[in-house]
């Protein structure tokens, strides 16, 4: 190609505080055009807060950016663009239009702000354009086709179609190939060593799968608690076992003391479960009474879509699904609650709760024909009245049962969620990520609760990604990676790095 | 997932479910017609044919302007009540004001009528792009404002030629016979055609049509573009709103008069006409060449049903079930 030149981005000494946090210490960073460098860290390590540095989206950094060796300040998103740096985020819905063509997706860019005083639209020229974009990428998407009939993997080349339009030098991925399959995510690769090795750009590569890093990449910058921690070649003599060492640092330690409960009989067994849609495959499992059984997994691993397909939420396609004894195939939540089932779901404020409702509304909205009156009515009372029983026995914090949810701290409202389903009398608990977003206080409270489940001989499935809670509180847990269940380990018997090894597709 | 599917019934359900999602529009309006040509032979002549068209018109005219707040995925519910204030504000220029007695007082009245129509997208986009209050809603608020505005201005009654003013005089001024061509055939159609035209070309070919499209798809996606979000949804409510009074004058070229809300009953027709028009040819997005395929269904369909004899208070039952298919067909496949 045309441009052979080196340029080489160098941030030093960036730091960067949100109100209450230092997200980012004295990071370097160095990108050269043509080199496809990994960024590696658990979640919360700064790796997307250092991005979106580049990215222009968080202007108020502290630190110096240069390019090869000039000084450049990157205060607003058209700052990086122009330096050449483009930024795909994961979630490429946000910035596709639906419903056009792949043609003006890929030169929306281009029709916004270089037509001047042109009125009338060539759409030979656009679809020539996108076309040559897509030719550009190796990738043949039919570009008179609708963005909202294309697949994940064929919007995000899309997206990439329109950042290399941009005359891009600096490419930043962030987790591109979390929602793809496995073939989808080689013919990614191609385009991307496509675009590093032949067309001289540099990318950054965020991905929690660290097995891939090994295919593509050829640097790895390795982050912890805001910091760099190591930045290195990828060589065949390193490890996935070496960089989840530097990933962890220092084991630290928050243990939680877990009640010992007698497990006793099997009351959930799952043989061979496949989602319609393949979004979970193949997957055993068996939860007792009495146990905690963890879904450990990274974002995406599909531990959400188990949850719901266990609910009834997504639909079976295979499989067979026993719940104390009987068979159990819900076709809707509403089916699965009936036989005993209850889910607190991840996506607390969209899912689990009404926010614009009072306390005693949420909690007794899945079970409020017990509360009714003589005459059948709904009785305010009875509902206040377990409520505030409730809410004593969760700690939950509030003025009163009143108390609109919208207007509590996030780890309560997890607690009203947890506190509808305690008044339901469910035989087996599902929770997805339900310290998500909660502080330290509040996850002991959830985890006592837990606890009080599993005493009282319920059965509990615990999914998470942060395994230090799943080997404080669960008995036994399935590491899943790609929609599948990879390794079932006993918690006494495993550590974080082992957890982390099988979910980042480790073998 | 949708192919698997396919594969295991053996043919392809999808294909057929395609076809009918993409020409259902077009093939009930093609049965329609050979129904009614069948069963009643006065259908299918040429006076009868014109009937249909007239009625169309304006209906059209005014569900292109629905058609380009739909676009930018708003919905412009005033359009009824801009078509009232329209006529109402042009036949008080013809008839109070005599402006009609020269052809370019004819002219002046019909510019100043849409100048004084504007009042109607200023209020619009001033309640949605500012005040941010959901489209549907500040649209709703204008609908009332406007049904009262031309009530209020028009003294309470309607405008006719010799009408008793307020003050007990007569009002001497006539509605000029160029303007009651316009609302006859043939130049009603040109005009209805024309219009239809422009804001094809408008939606499709220029890049201010494209803008609107992409605003209505995803507005963050197309600020980010560098698009000015804002002044798109506003120039799609004046756009609608001009459209809207060139109807309501229209209407009045047509009938030679203003009456009280002459124009709210064209709101339905083209609410239906504008989101029949998405389905057609599964476009999926508010357009006008599908917005007149609607508006012609709806057309054919009232005409026919009136001709065997169906009273005009069921007509509505038809008409309604025809509008519940025609969503249907556009969302049901929807995820």
């Amino acid at each position: 190609m045309e441009n052979t030149a080196k340029t080489t981005l160098t941030m030093r000494n960036i730091s960067i505080a949100f109100p209450g946090v230092k997200a980012l210490t004295d990071v370097d960073f160095e990108l050269k055009s043509g080199e496809i460098r990994a960024l590696i860290g658990a979640n919360g390590a700064g790796k997307s807060t250092l991005m979106k540095v580049l990215s222009g989206v968080n202007t108020h950094y502290d630190g110096q950016i240069h390019l090869d060796g000039l000084p450049v300040e990157i205060r607003s998103p058209k700052a990086a663009k122009e330096l050449g740096i483009e930024i795909v985020y994961q979630e490429v819905d946000v910035a596709l239009v639906p419903h056009l063509t792949v043609a003006e997706n890929i030169m929306l860019n281009h029709l916004a702000n270089n037509m001047g005083r042109t009125q009338i639209v060539d759409w030979h020229m656009v679809r020539k354009s996108a076309r040559e974009a897509l030719g550009r990428l190796h990738m043949n998407i039919d570009v008179r086709k609708r963005v909202s009939d294309l697949s994940l993997a064929e919007k995000q080349m899309v997206l990439i179609a329109r950042a290399v339009l941009e005359k891009c030098k600096f490419l930043i991925l962030d987790e591109p190939t979390a929602p793809l399959s496995n073939t989808e995510t080689q013919v990614f690769f191609d385009v991307v060593r496509h675009l590093a090795h032949d067309e001289n750009v540099g990318v950054v590569f965020i991905s929690h799968r660290l097995a891939e890093l090994f295919e593509i990449c050829e640097h790895i910058t390795i982050m912890k608690d805001g910091m760099v921690v190591k930045d290195m070649q990828i060589t065949p003599e390193l490890t996935i076992g070496q960089i989840v060492e530097y990933m962890l640092g220092r084991k630290f330690d928050e243990t939680y003391p877990k009640t010992i409960v007698p497990i006793g009989e099997v009351v959930l067994e799952v043989q061979d479960l496949t989602e319609r849609e393949n979004r979970v495959q193949e997957v055993n499992m068996t939860v007792r009474h009495g146990e905690i059984v963890a879904l450990a997994g990274l974002v995406g691993a599909g531990k959400t879509e188990l949850c719901k397909l266990l609910f009834g939420a997504y639909r079976r396609q295979s499989g067979v699904t026993t719940l104390g004894g009987k068979m159990f195939h819900p076709k809707n939540p509403t089916q699965a609650v009936a036989a005993g089932l209850a889910l607190v779901p991840e996506e607390r404020r969209k899912e689990g709760v009404l926010v614009g409702d009072p306390v005693y509304a949420n909690v007794t909205v899945s079970s409020l024909p017990k509360f009714l009156n003589k005459l059948h009515f709904v009785s305010k009372r009875l509902q206040r009245k377990a409520t505030r029983s409730q809410i004593t026995a969760l700690g939950i914090k509030t003025p009163s049962e009143n108390q609109l949810v919208a207007n509590l701290s996030g780890g309560n409202q997890q607690k009203v969620v947890v506190g509808k389903w305690l008044l339901s009398d469910a035989e087996v608990y599902i929770f997805d990520e339900p310290t998500k977003g909660v502080d330290v206080g509040a996850k002991r409270d959830i985890f006592e609760l837990i606890d009080g489940l599993v005493s009282q001989g319920k059965g509990v499935i615990y999914a998470s990604c942060d395994y230090q809670e799943i080997l404080a509180i669960a008995d036994r847990a399935y590491i899943m990676y790609d929609g599948r269940i990879v390794k079932e380990v006993a918690i006494p018997e495993t550590d974080e790095k082992e957890l982390l090894y099988y979910s980042t597709g480790g073998k | 997932m949708g192919k698997e599917l396919d594969r295991n019934i053996g043919i392809p359900k999808g294909a057929v479910m395609d076809f009918i999602t993409k020409w259902g529009t077009l093939l009930t309006i093609a049965v329609l017609f050979i129904a009614f040509s069948v069963t009643m032979p006065t259908f299918f002549s040429a006076p009868n044919i014109i009937t249909i068209v007239r009625a169309v018109c304006i209906v059209t005219i005014i569900a292109i302007g629905m058609t380009i707040s739909l676009t930018v995925s708003g919905m412009d519910l005033s359009v009824g009540s801009t078509a009232t204030f329209a006529n109402t504000v042009v036949m008080t220029f013809f008839v109070w004001f005599q402006l009609g007695s020269t052809p370019w007082g004819m002219a002046l009245s019909i510019v100043m009528t849409i100048i004084i129509c504007l009042a109607v997208a200023l209020i619009n986009s001033l309640l949605i792009v500012k005040l941010k209050i959901p489209d549907m809603l500040a649209t709703l608020s204008t609908m009332f404002m406007f049904e009262g505005v031309a009530m209020t201005y028009a003294g309470g009654g309607a405008i006719n030629e010799n009408m008793r003013r307020p003050d007990g005089s007569t009002a001497l001024g006539k509605v000029p016979q160029l303007f009651r061509t316009i609302g006859r055939e043939p130049w009603i159609i040109v005009v209805m055609l024309v219009l239809v035209l422009l804001v094809f070309v408008f939606l499709t070919y220029t890049k201010h049509g494209r803008y609107m499209y992409a605003v209505g798809g995803n507005p963050e996606a197309a600020k980010l573009s560098g698009i000015n979000v804002k002044k798109y949804r506003t120039l799609a409510y004046v756009m609608s709103t001009i459209l809207a009074s060139i109807g309501g004058m229209m209407i009045g070229a047509r009938v030679g008069n203003a009456q009280i809300n002459s124009g709210s009953s064209y709101l339905m027709g083209a609410v239906a006409a504008a989101h029949i028009g998405m389905s057609v040819a599964g476009i999926g997005r508010p357009n006008a060449l599908g917005t007149l395929a609607g508006a012609i269904l709806i057309g054919v369909l009232e005409n026919g049903l009136i001709m065997a004899s169906v009273p005009y208070y069921a007509v509505n039952i038809f008409k309604g079930a025809v509008l519940a298919i025609a969503l249907a067909l556009n969302y049901a496949r929807k995820k």
